[in-house]
């Protein structure tokens, strides 16, 4: 356990060192590189809280990462053009300004998870995964044949959107906000999981009849585990796209789903700070050797099949021994 | 709208369903069997297809290429049975996704790393190129109603071998209660191996008789695979009957679909808005056929209530 902090302390003050290094040494590579493990660490940290917590084993939060990802595409698209996105019965016009952008993410990927999470909940276990899979699907197909924004060839943003008080371009200062984003995801995922919220929730993982003998509803405590989730993981789309300047339906894509949970797993299933190190290990992994060789996804598979079978806490498993935390 | 379009499009459907049934089949049979769900199957279709380009181009000859898919596909399915998937048995569906995750990501950049990026092509034996005339004036392509005849005469096989033979007989003893068949002195692990290789031989044939028709690359398989794995639990996992009923289904869904709703929404809108819209929703339309089916029916068509 205090291992399992000091760890986590360690993790935090190298993922802020890295890019304050780079920032002096002038390679803004290195910060991007910093900025891309904040941003997926964060959807892995929205994911984390439905699968560590509520051991719903979704294999469908592309959705959210995508509809964060076209919130961002499609306000920031309409901005670009000077065209309203609606003209009645209101007027709604597009927007630059980053915290819009995020609470319109925010919102609408909530609500999604919400009405996903209504429909997909009633099921379990190997129909619980299949079903989120096929919802990815959906939205995905969706997304390439809808020809209004961009279709299969997804939408570019040529400027990165404001942050009041900020200059967005700089890379520094584009990180410090993902950054503090992630920090607050993290200080909201250790304050649920200490709650009687996310201590009944991951009751109702461990043992469900017995949660719901003393009288708690657990379809609820599951819903609403996956609302938050959903919308943490469409946060991190809206930064992501920002990051990239453009959207496409790969956002969407199973691959996309896969991925994040490549994250939670790598670096350790209902660890506060597995998402942290996954998403840290996988971009080391993408850079380096992606570097070596075109072919690194095989080493990926070979890394991702020895952890499933061998190394089952995830790296901050392996690192910090087996007892988990809050469980 | 004239019948012989329609006649053509639910021909498609019942060619496409099949097809989907042989990946379905495999998938569904692991699964009701060993309790694994696999997402490298798909990868086992590639193989099946890269095999049998492969092979036929080398030799020329079609049914040696069938033969080599099978047989590339079932050795594939052994190996990876006895390095992997045996460990993941006891093994929660999390672990399981995982693990099988990693095995596409191996294999599909493996064969990318053999065969290169670009795509391999198989061709339509000479005696099955060309279309037929069909009763009614409808002209079809004669591969294709050979690939549904193929598709439903190894679905009868298969009821056959699960129904009426010995091994039928293991197989449908170990889905109720393995540790009972082991006592009775049936190897368990070696009928599991057997069953693991079946549905990868199955999926391999899949891949080569559609690698005749679409090009044969990496990646091939995934798409595939998810509407296999749609099909199985629209079906009812772990059920035959439910994945050929559920194949079938999903096969005609998506091809009517991509062909009425345009028409339909055709009636109340302009044409070009009605094209893509009928579109956009005829590529949703199977995965909102399965959410309803799990939504009212939440263990599929077929499926044994949990």
């Amino acid at each position: 356990m205090r291992r399992e902090r000091l760890i986590n302390a360690a993790l935090l003050l190298a993922l802020l060192a890295v890019p304050l290094w780079a920032w002096a040494a002038d390679e803004p590579f290195t910060i991007t590189l910093a900025t891309r493990v904040a941003i997926l660490a964060l959807a892995g940290v929205g994911l984390n809280i439905a699968l560590g917590l509520g051991g719903l084993v979704s294999l469908g939060h592309a959705i959210f990462f995508g509809i964060g990802g076209y919130a961002m595409g499609i306000l920031a698209s309409h901005a670009q053009d000077h065209a309203p996105l609606l003209e009645s019965p209101l007027l709604i016009e597009g927007t630059k300004s980053m915290p819009v952008i995020w609470l319109v993410a925010v919102i609408a990927s909530a609500l999604a998870a919400l009405v996903i999470g209504v429909l997909s909940l009633r099921t379990s276990g190997v129909y619980f995964i299949m079903i989120t899979l096929a919802f990815g699907q959906m939205f995905f197909f969706f997304a390439v044949s809808w020809p209004a924004y961009g279709g299969e060839d997804g939408l570019s943003i040529y400027v990165r959107n404001e942050f009041p008080g900020l200059n967005t371009l700089d890379p520094i200062q584009f990180f410090a906000l993902c950054f503090a984003l992630l920090a607050g995801a993290l200080l909201l995922n250790a304050r649920l999981a200490r709650a009687p919220f996310g201590l009944a929730l991951s009751a109702a993982r461990q043992n469900e009849a017995r949660v719901q003998s003393v009288g708690i509803d657990s379809f609820r405590l599951r819903l609403v585990a996956f609302t938050i989730s959903g919308a943490i993981t469409g946060l991190a789309g809206a930064l992501f796209a920002d990051l990239n300047r453009f959207v496409s339906p790969a956002m969407f894509s199973w691959q996309t789903s896969g991925e994040i949970m490549i994250f939670v797993i790598l670096g350790g299933v209902g660890r506060l700070f597995g998402p942290v190190a996954g998403a840290a290990l996988f971009i080391l992994l993408e850079h380096f050797l992606g570097g070596l060789s075109e072919y690194w996804h095989v080493f990926l598979g070979l890394l991702l099949l020895g952890v499933v079978l061998f190394a089952r806490g995830g790296l901050i498993g392996t690192l910090a021994g087996r007892e988990v935390a809050h469980d | 709208m004239s019948p012989i379009l329609l006649i053509e499009q639910i021909l498609n459907g019942l060619q496409f369903g099949v097809m989907l049934f042989l990946m379905a089949a495999g998938l569904t049979l692991i699964f009701g069997v060993m309790g694994l769900i696999n997402l490298a199957h798909g990868s086992l279709y590639m193989i099946g297809a890269f095999a049998a380009a492969a092979v036929a181009g080398w030799s020329g000859s079609f049914l040696l290429a069938l033969a080599a898919a099978l047989a590339a596909a079932a050795a594939a399915g052994v190996l990876v049975e006895i390095l992997v998937i045996r460990r993941l048995y006891r093994r929660d569906h999390l672990d399981q996704v995982l693990a099988t995750f990693a095995l596409i990501l191996i294999f599909s950049e493996g064969t990318r790393w053999l065969f290169g990026s670009f795509p391999l092509y198989l061709d339509v034996p000479e005696a099955l190129s060309g279309p037929v005339t069909l009763p009614g004036g409808i002209r079809y392509p004669l591969y294709r109603l050979v690939i549904i005849a193929i598709g439903l005469a190894v679905a009868a096989g298969l009821f056959w071998l699960i129904a009426r033979t010995r091994i039928g007989i293991r197989i449908r003893a170990g889905e109720n209660d393995r540790e009972m068949i082991a006592a009775l002195g049936v190897d368990i692990s070696r009928l599991y191996t057997l069953v693991f290789a079946l549905g990868a031989a199955l999926a391999g044939l899949a891949g080569a008789l559609v690698g005749a028709l679409q090009s044969v690359q990496v990646g091939m398989g995934e798409p595939v695979l998810i509407l296999a794995l749609v099909v199985i639990v629209i079906g009812g996992i772990g059920s035959i009957r439910g994945a050929l009923v559920g194949a079938l289904l999903v096969g005609l869904t998506d091809k009517l679909g991509g062909f009425l709703l345009p028409l339909l929404f055709r009636g109340f809108m302009e044409p070009a808005a009605a094209t893509s819209a009928g579109a956009a929703l005829a590529s949703m339309l199977i995965y909102i056929l399965m959410a309803g089916v799990l939504i009212f029916r939440p263990t599929g068509l077929f499926g044994a209530g949990t």
